[in-house]
Formats: C-alpha cells, sequence, structure tokens
C-alpha cells in the first residue's frame, strides 16, 4: 500500500488542469494586482492645484514659487488676493494656498543671518482628504529645503524609498494576500468538495490513510504556489523596480514557509467545514478580511487602538508582511527577521497539529 | 451451511443517551446477497459503518472477511469493497484513470492494474468510454461502473449502500444482474435498500426497526411468516410499529 501517493497527487493535479476557468482565474489574480496596485492605484498625489498670495513680487517669491511651480506633484494655479482664499479653496479650485509674508525679503535674511523670526510662508490646505493633504505639506516641505529657512530648522532624509514609491508598499502585501487566498481558499475547497459530493466516504472505507489524501492534495498547490511567487517576484523587481535588496533567496525561502503556513490553514479550514461554501465563507470573513484589515497591508499597525495591535500579532500575513518588507525594501538578510520567521514556523506547527487530530477525530 | 463471512455478536453503538444500534447478532455466508433494510433511522447506516471499520462499536464483537471489527479496521478496509448511495466517483476523470486510481488504492500492480481495467470494461461493455470524463456518462452508467469499481481488487464482500436510487428500472434491473454475476463468483453482497422488490432478489434479508433486527430470514420465509404478499407487506407490518419516526 505504499505506492498509492503518487496517484493521487496526479488526480488532484489532473483536477485542477482540468478545472481551466479556475487555474486562470488563479494565475491572473496575482498579475492584475501586481499591475493594479504598481501603476494604478497609487498613494501618491499628483497634480495638486496650488494657489499663492504674495503682497510683494520680489525676486526671492518668485524663485520659491518657481520652484514649486516646476514640480511634478504641483500645478500651480496663479496669483490671488487675500479675500479669495477661503472662495477658491470652497469651490475646489485649489487645494492649497501659500500665503507669502510682507517683508519676505528682509525676514529671509534675517533668517540667514540666524536672528529669530516669524514664519515666512503659510500653508493653508484643504484637509477635507486627509491623505492628499499630509502628501501635499511633505511634498512642499521636501521642495522647500532649498530655502535657507527650511534648511537650518531641520533635514529629512528617507530612507530605502527615497521616492515614496507606494509599489514598495504594496508588493509585500500582494503577497501576503495571494498566498492564502490560493493556498488556503483552494485546498479548503478541494477537499470539503469531496466531502460534500461522497467521494470522501469512498475513500475512508479504502485503506488509504486520510493524512496521505490530504497531503497529496496540498503538493499540486504548493506547485502553482511557487509558479505563482516565481511570477511575482520577477514582476515586482522587473516590473515595479522593487529592489529585493535582502537577498532572493532568503525571501524565497520565507515565502516557502508562509505557503505551507497557508496550506495548513486550508487544511484547518477543511476539518471545522462540510460544504463548499461554508469553507468559501469561513476563508473570506475569518481570513481575507483580517488580512487586509489587519495585517498592515492598507492601515499602518501602528495606528491600531491597541486591542486591534494585539489582535494583529494572531493574523500570520502581517509577521511575512514585516518580515518580507524588511527584506525587500530595508535589504535585511534570512537571519535579521529570525523573529517573525520563528513566529510563522510556530503558527505552521500548530496548524498542522490541529488539522491532523481534527482529522482523525472525524474518523471516529 | 457454507463457510460465514460476516459474523456479528450483541453488536451495540450508542450516540450520548440515544442507541442507534441495539444489540444486533447475525451472519453472513459466503456468495450470500444479504438484504439489509430498514426505515429512515432504523440504524442501518451506523451498523454498516461498523462493519467497515468506520466506526468503533461501543459493545459486542464482529468480524468481517475473517478480521475484528474493532482492533483490524484496517485489514478489513483492505478486503471489502464500498459502494455508496451518493455517486462517488470523480467527475472529472475519465472511466480509465477512475478505475486505475482506485486500483492504485487497493495496491494493485501496473500489470493487475491493466488486466483488471480491460475486464472490467469488456464486462460493462464500456470498452469505447475508455477516455470519456465520467461526469458525460449517464447515471445508470455510472452506477454500473462504480460497482465495478468496488470490486476492482476482488474483495470478499462489497458492501452497497442503497445503491440504486435514483436509478431507471431499467438499469436497476442491469445492476441486479452484475450483482448476481459478482455473488455467483463468490464475493458476498451486503446490500442496504429502499425498494422492497429488490428485496426479494436477495438470498438473505434482515429487517432493522429502531436499531433491532426484528427478522431475518429468506424473503419467501419472511413472507410466510408474516401471512404477507410481498416483502413490501412484510417491511409495513414491521415498521408500524416502530418508535423513531423518520
Amino acid at each position: 500500500m505504499k505506492n498509492n501517493f503518487l496517484p493521487f497527487v496526479k488526480k488532484e493535479s489532473l483536477h485542477i488542469l482540468r478545472d481551466k476557468r479556475t487555474m486562470l482565474i488563479v494565475m491572473l489574480i496575482p498579475v492584475i494586482l501586481m499591475v493594479m496596485f504598481g501603476f494604478a492605484i497609487s498613494t501618491e498625489v499628483n497634480n495638486i492645484n496650488i494657489a499663492v498670495v504674495a503682497p510683494e513680487r520680489t525676486g526671492a517669491v518668485k524663485d520659491v514659487v518657481g520652484r514649486i511651480a516646476h514640480n511634478d506633484y504641483f500645478t500651480f494655479y496663479g496669483y490671488i488676493d487675500q479675500d479669495q482664499i477661503d472662495k477658491k479653496l470652497r469651490s475646489g479650485k485649489v487645494s492649497v494656498v501659500a500665503v507669502f509674508a510682507s517683508n519676505f525679503d528682509r525676514r529671509m535674511e534675517q533668517i540667514s543671518a540666524g536672528l529669530p523670526s516669524k514664519p515666512v510662508i503659510q500653508f493653508i490646505v484643504d484637509a477635507s482628504n486627509v491623505n492628499t493633504a499630509s502628501a501635499s505639506i511633505a511634498y512642499l516641505q521636501s521642495i522647500l529645503p532649498g530655502t535657507a529657512s527650511q534648511q537650518a530648522m531641520f533635514e529629512t532624509r528617507m530612507l530605502f524609498n527615497p521616492q515614496m514609491k507606494s509599489a514598495y508598499n504594496f508588493v509585500p502585501g500582494i503577497m501576503g494576500l495571494i498566498f492564502i487566498l490560493v493556498c488556503a481558499i483552494m485546498t479548503s475547497v478541494s477537499i470539503v468538495r469531496e466531502k460534500e459530493v461522497g467521494t470522501m466516504e469512498v475513500l475512508l472505507v479504502s485503506p488509504v490513510r486520510p493524512v496521505k489524501i490530504v497531503f497529496a492534495k496540498m503538493i499540486p498547490y504548493f506547485v502553482i504556489s511557487c509558479v505563482i511567487l516565481v511570477m511575482i517576484l520577477l514582476l515586482a523587481h522587473y516590473l515595479l523596480d522593487v529592489p529585493m535588496s535582502g537577498g532572493i533567496w532568503g525571501i524565497f525561502s520565507l515565502s516557502l514557509l508562509y505557503i505551507v503556513l497557508s496550506l495548513s490553514l486550508g487544511l484547518l479550514i477543511s476539518t471545522v467545514t462540510k460544504t463548499q461554501v461554508a469553507a468559501l465563507l469561513i476563508s473570506a470573513m475569518v481570513m481575507l478580511v483580517p488580512v487586509l484589515l489587519l495585517s498592515g497591508i492598507i492601515f499602518p499597525i501602528e495606528n491600531f487602538p491597541k486591542f486591534f495591535e494585539l489582535l494583529s500579532n494572531i493574523i500570520p500575513a502581517r509577521w511575512y508582511i514585516a518580515a518580507i518588507r524588511k527584506m525587500m525594501i530595508q535589504g535585511a538578510a534570512l537571519a535579521a527577521v529570525w523573529k517573525e520567521g520563528t513566529v510563522l514556523l510556530g503558527m505552521t506547527a500548530v496548524f498542522i497539529g490541529v488539522s491532523l487530530k481534527k482529522f482523525n477525530d472525524k474518523l471516529e | 451451511m457454507s463457510e460465514t463471512v460476516i459474523s456479528v455478536r450483541n453488536l451495540t453503538k450508542r450516540f450520548g443517551n440515544f442507541t442507534a444500534v441495539n444489540n444486533i447478532s447475525f451472519d453472513v455466508y459466503r456468495g450470500e446477497i444479504f438484504g439489509f433494510l430498514g426505515a429512515n433511522g432504523a440504524g442501518k447506516t451506523t451498523a454498516m459503518r461498523m462493519l467497515c471499520g468506520l466506526s468503533y462499536p461501543t459493545s459486542g464483537s464482529g468480524t468481517v472477511a475473517g478480521f475484528d471489527i474493532t482492533r483490524e479496521g484496517e485489514m478489513i478496509k483492505r478486503h471489502i469493497g464500498y459502494m455508496s448511495q451518493r455517486f462517488s466517483l470523480y467527475n472529472d476523470l475519465t472511466v480509465g484513470e477512475n478505475i486505475k486510481l482506485f486500483a492504485a488504492i487497493y495496491g494493485l500492480s501496473k500489470q493487475d492494474t491493466g488486466k483488471r481495467t480491460d475486464e472490467l470494461l469488456d464486462r460493462l461493455n464500456f470498452s469505447s468510454e475508455r477516455h470519456t470524463l465520467v461526469g458525460s456518462l449517464p447515471l445508470g452508467w455510472k452506477q454500473k461502473l462504480a460497482f465495478a469499481i468496488a470490486t476492482v481488487h476482488r474483495p470478499e464482500v462489497v458492501f452497497l449502500d442503497e445503491p440504486t436510487s435514483g436509478v431507471d428500472p431499467i438499469t436497476r434491473r442491469q445492476f441486479w444482474e452484475m450483482i448476481y454475476e459478482a455473488a455467483e463468483g463468490g464475493t458476498t453482497i451486503f446490500v442496504t435498500t429502499h425498494y422492497m422488490d429488490e428485496a426479494e432478489y436477495c438470498s438473505r434479508v434482515s429487517i432493522m426497526v429502531d436499531g433491532e433486527v426484528r427478522a431475518l430470514d429468506t424473503p419467501a420465509r419472511l413472507q410466510q411468516q408474516f401471512a404477507a404478499e410481498s416483502m413490501n407487506e412484510v417491511f409495513r407490518t414491521l415498521a408500524r410499529d416502530a418508535e423513531r419516526g423518520e
């Protein structure tokens, strides 16, 4: 009875290969997500309309305005009067107004000479969209260090991702999401399908060990996941210019661990559900939503209330994404993410242990 | 009498306070077609699961194909075939692939697998359908194929759990011919069914009511005993006293 493992792997592969539509979706989703997040959806803010109020249009003022106007992020709306500020902002014609102080030249000289001075430029920002508002301020501050005023006060350097590209942020997130999607959902649905159709019953009456049935199911999905992993890494590197500076093997081995974890999660779900619909629902509600919301893909974990911050610790994707981010963007080596790696390894062991126990319990 | 293949003594299964199978005892002999009848909820499926090594009895003992049902479940699984009421082959595999898979499950060698496949397809007149996806076959054909596959490893006993439910009368007839053929070849058939006309095809019939075996004999003698004209009447006489609802 020892040779009956390979026929099972073959059988599972046939199931997957003959279901061309699902296969296509599974392979296309990562590509679509990567392209979507990489290009179309970005947290960068472009074409911010800016107006300027300047009582005196001296050389120094024009110099600063020129700097802003030539920046790609901003579109220069024009000079406006003091009493137009409110109207322009309300109508949405502009989202930022830069108000230059009178005696701008003289105050700048004072600052350059190291003398105390009142602020020289006031930015009035439409903060009805918080993201746009804070991005505008960040851009303005990075444009203006050229003026002596800012330079004298502070200096900022963006490490690892100097252009603040949002693709850098999303690629690890997509990876965290896609493997849960492919491995956990597809394995659980495929196991539950056999229960629903009735073939599982026949397999259980046969001399095959149930564990074998389950592992045979995991193998083709593992292979598919590896193909997807290579695809994502290639897209990320050549299309989105994500640096991968931490070494490709570290990223690879951690991802393999995460794939195994997702597979065991799928196995766990399949042991507690009886129908494909239930398996799908549990996957979506218990995994997809928390992964999206709590893993730091969209919202930074640091901003969570204490309760949710603690809760995020049990989301495997959170650890994986954090580690991948470190390795891809910061250039950390595999050894530097030992903590995340250990947590993932521990979670995998627990998932496999619990599901195998549950699976065997089912028999009697 | 001939050799005993299934022997059950005082078999009981309780789930909490509920006694699904209550102290049943019977023997099944080699080559027999043993009809295992009972209304829904009478305990048929539970009893059958214990015989197949899927579930442990609470008390009592039994052997199937010479193996103990409490201790040697794994050995039993190798020597029995099983076909459930739900169609249980893989629709997205071809006829040939299904046969091959189950042959591998039961540890047939490559050579044997090839030979058995030809043999089974030949017997079913299915040779032209070897590469057809099972999903595209009509239900009756599927059921016949499922039975053939349940006997691919030449098991000593085949358990059939309502194998003909939902099949048209002509295919049912053909299906029973296959069962007879297998029984003549020395395979013991243990079959549950809803159709009382099918009960009359069996060598012997047991009728379960409320977890107990209330009657066990050849169809002819049961009809005599209950002064009934058909198995249907016998069954209704017994089932009338059932306390458990459907």
